[in-house]
């Protein structure tokens, strides 16, 4: 049998029986939609997560009080307490690798404009905290250190405490506020950074001085939390050494005690954020997996179904002088056709669904050809193997055992 | 040209059903000329279809000998048989056996796609005369389901022709079907066998029988008998001389 015979053969067959053709098509785009929707979810959140670890500046450490020690036992509030203004004093002037450093006061409270009032969080700090966390000045300014100093009532504010208290679009430098009744001047606004990779507001701040906000607002001596930057990415471990180092010793910590603090640095964070967008991905590869599965099932029972009427039809093709390896052909094209057919309107459909669920949540989908090349071919060996298996047993059969076949 | 078509000796199948074995046929010789046209009769089960579907190359013999048109079968291989079947023979099944939701036409084209020496056009206008010659030129294109039992045989009959085989092997062709439409068919048949085909057909009809040239009786998977037909009868007259308001009648009694 020549070639066009052969196609023509195989397409009349799928025409023939149209309906079982578009299921088994159906099985296989499915399977094929799924894997590449879901891989490429998975991807893009991934890589916009990435994008933002590296917005936040990828060689920022911070330091933590250590609430948790010893399984997981709380030490009481004495070791919330552990960080002082001292610490990031003995930073600034001793840690070679560390190229700013500030620290961070925080407090919570009612913010009031006129007859409008917002809730938000008030982080006190050093002028350089700006570039430390990569914070960027959008109208005003900031804070000087002499403000800083003499305990200024300024402040800078986001976005969403804008939108909040003023309304969108408004610039409020030079506005008076109210946080917990003690009035603030706003000398700056703040870029929108948008949402983070945990779906936090990173716009819904204010950031003053640390003096004021330690004093008037949060009245603690101590500090939350100290924010450094390394001189380089590179250098980001040394300078975690250094600065372990110092607090060790200005924390007066002996050889056999634990850290009272806690280093986190921003490279070490996006590990983590890595490994568990990673899971992620494996987890939504899985649901996938599962899917294709699923698909995979559907084409074979389809095939097994028609298993009889095909049966007979091969015993009839081969009684009429059809040979074992034309009829094996022809099934092998129809799988061949059907799977190809299928994968492509897979690819789209997939393509177009992790387009639609990535604009509905947010996250831009990711189509890695990597996955669209796996879910092809995955789906085109289980199409194929499907189709020819079953017609690999009749055609062995001798004719009139094929034509009775029930 | 050798005269003798189909030469078998000491023919045998046994069926093995679990611990039982079927002995359906045991032992048949038997040889026919070209150009005859042989009816093959018998009790039920007594071998016939065995012998047939053996015959047409569907299906193959425990032990014994077969030589069709000078070949022993046995020395062929399954692709050999299928290019024998495909180009030699032509086989008609009680249960017509077409293809479901394929038309007439596509139906009887079927075999020639299986030889790479017909072409397209060469296989349609086959197909074609095929259907005429079988008085079907206006049902080409319609589905079987759409056809009569009679009108199905016909299209099988006209696939086993299309590939203009030496012999055609019909099993209770005219099985499901009425007296006159029988008659029909028998009538294409005895034409097929004027223009120099060997036909062979199963039937457990006496009168069906006397259309042949030669009867053979099977019994318990041995010939019984055989015999030449004494007074043959021609479909083309008793078609003439059987008024179809007395079918009616008789059917309606
Ligand atoms: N595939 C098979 N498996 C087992 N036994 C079979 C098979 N085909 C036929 N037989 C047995 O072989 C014997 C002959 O069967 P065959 O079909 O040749 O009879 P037949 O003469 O054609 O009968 P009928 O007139 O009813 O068609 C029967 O006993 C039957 O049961
Ligand atoms: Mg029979």
């Amino acid at each position: 049998m020549n070639f066009s015979n052969l196609i023509k053969i195989a397409v009349r067959a799928l025409v023939r029986n149209r309906l079982r053709a578009v299921l088994t098509m159906l099985g296989i785009i499915i399977g094929v939609a799924s894997v590449i929707a879901m891989l490429a979810l998975g991807e893009g959140s991934k890589r916009s997560m990435r994008q933002e670890m590296s917005n936040m500046g990828t060689n920022m450490i911070m330091v933590m009080p250590n609430f948790m020690r010893r399984g997981g036992v709380s030490l009481g509030s004495s070791s919330s307490m552990a960080l002082k203004m001292s610490d990031v004093e003995a930073i600034r002037n001793e840690a070679v690798n560390v190229a700013a450093v500030s620290p961070e006061v925080r407090a919570s409270g009612q913010i009031i404009y006129g007859n409008q009032n917002a809730q938000s969080t008030i982080y006190g700090a050093s002028e350089e905290y700006m570039e430390i966390r990569k914070l960027n000045i959008k109208t005003g300014r900031v804070f000087t250190s002499q403000e800083v100093k003499s305990m200024a009532k300024v402040c800078l504010v986001g976005q969403t405490v804008i939108e909040n208290l003023f309304g969108e679009g408004v610039d409020p430098v030079g506005f008076n506020i109210r946080i917990t009744n003690i009035p603030f001047l706003i000398i700056g606004t703040l870029e929108e950074k948008g949402e983070s990779g945990m779906g936090q507001d990173q716009d819904d701040l204010i950031v003053a001085p640390y003096t004021t906000v330690q004093r008037r607002l949060a009245a603690i001596d101590y500090i939350n939390g100290i924010y450094a930057s390394a001189t380089s990415e590179e250098k980001s471990p040394e300078a975690i050494t250094e600065i372990e180092e110092i607090l060790r010793r200005t924390h007066k910590l002996n050889d056999s005690d634990e850290n009272d603090f806690r280093i986190m640095s921003q490279s070490e964070l996006m590990s983590t954020m890595t490994s568990i967008t990673d899971i992620m991905t494996y987890l939504l590869g899985a649901i996938a997996g599962i899917s294709l599965l699923v698909g995979g099932i559907g084409i074979m029972n389809i095939m097994f179904v028609s298993v009889t009427e095909r049966t007979r039809e091969i015993g009839l093709r081969m009684s009429i002088g059809g040979r074992g390896k034309d009829i094996l052909r022809q099934f092998l094209v129809e799988s061949i056709i059907l799977s190809i057919l299928g994968g492509l309107l897979g690819i789209i459909l997939g393509y177009l669904i992790a387009k639609g669920a990535g604009s509905l949540m947010d996250t831009p989908a990711y189509v890695q050809s990597k996955a669209v090349i796996l879910a092809f071919i995955v789906c085109f060996i289980i199409g194929v193997f499907f189709g020819w298996y079953p017609a690999r047993k009749a055609a062995s059969l001798n004719p009139i055992d094929a034509l009775r076949y029930e | 040209m050798e005269k003798t078509i189909i030469k078998i000796a000491g023919l045998r199948k046994d069926y093995h059903i679990g611990e039982v074995t079927v002995h359906a046929l045991r032992g048949i010789n038997l040889s026919i000329d070209r150009g005859e046209f042989v009816a093959v009769m018998g009790m039920s089960g007594s071998g016939k279809s065995t012998m047939l579907n053996i015959l047409g190359c569907l299906d193959v013999p425990t032990k014994g000998e077969y030589w069709l048109d000078g070949v022993d079968i046995r020395t062929l291989s399954k692709d050999q048989l299928a290019r024998l079947r495909n180009q030699k023979l032509g086989f008609v099944f009680q249960a017509y056996n077409l293809l479901p939701r394929t038309t007439a036409l596509e139906n009887v084209e079927l075999p020639l796609f299986y030889n790479s020496q017909v072409k397209s056009k060469e296989r349609k206008e086959r197909a074609i005369r095929a259907l005429e010659a079988v008085g079907l030129a206006d049902r080409m294109h319609h589905m079987p389901n759409q056809l009569s039992g009679g009108q199905q045989q016909r299209v099988a009959i006209a696939r086993s022709l299309v590939n203009d085989p030496v012999m055609i092997l019909a099993d209770e062709p005219t099985g499901n079907l009425d007296t006159r439409t029988s008659f029909e068919i028998m009538e294409l048949f005895q034409d097929l066998n004027e223009r120099g085909r060997t036909i062979v057909y199963v039937t457990h009809e006496p009168d069906i029988a006397r259309f042949a040239t030669r009867n053979v009786v099977f019994r318990d998977g041995l010939i019984q008998r055989e015999n030449m037909v004494t007074e043959r009868l021609y479909a083309r007259d008793v078609l003439k001389n059987l008024p179809v308001e007395n079918i009616e009648e008789f059917e309606t009694k």
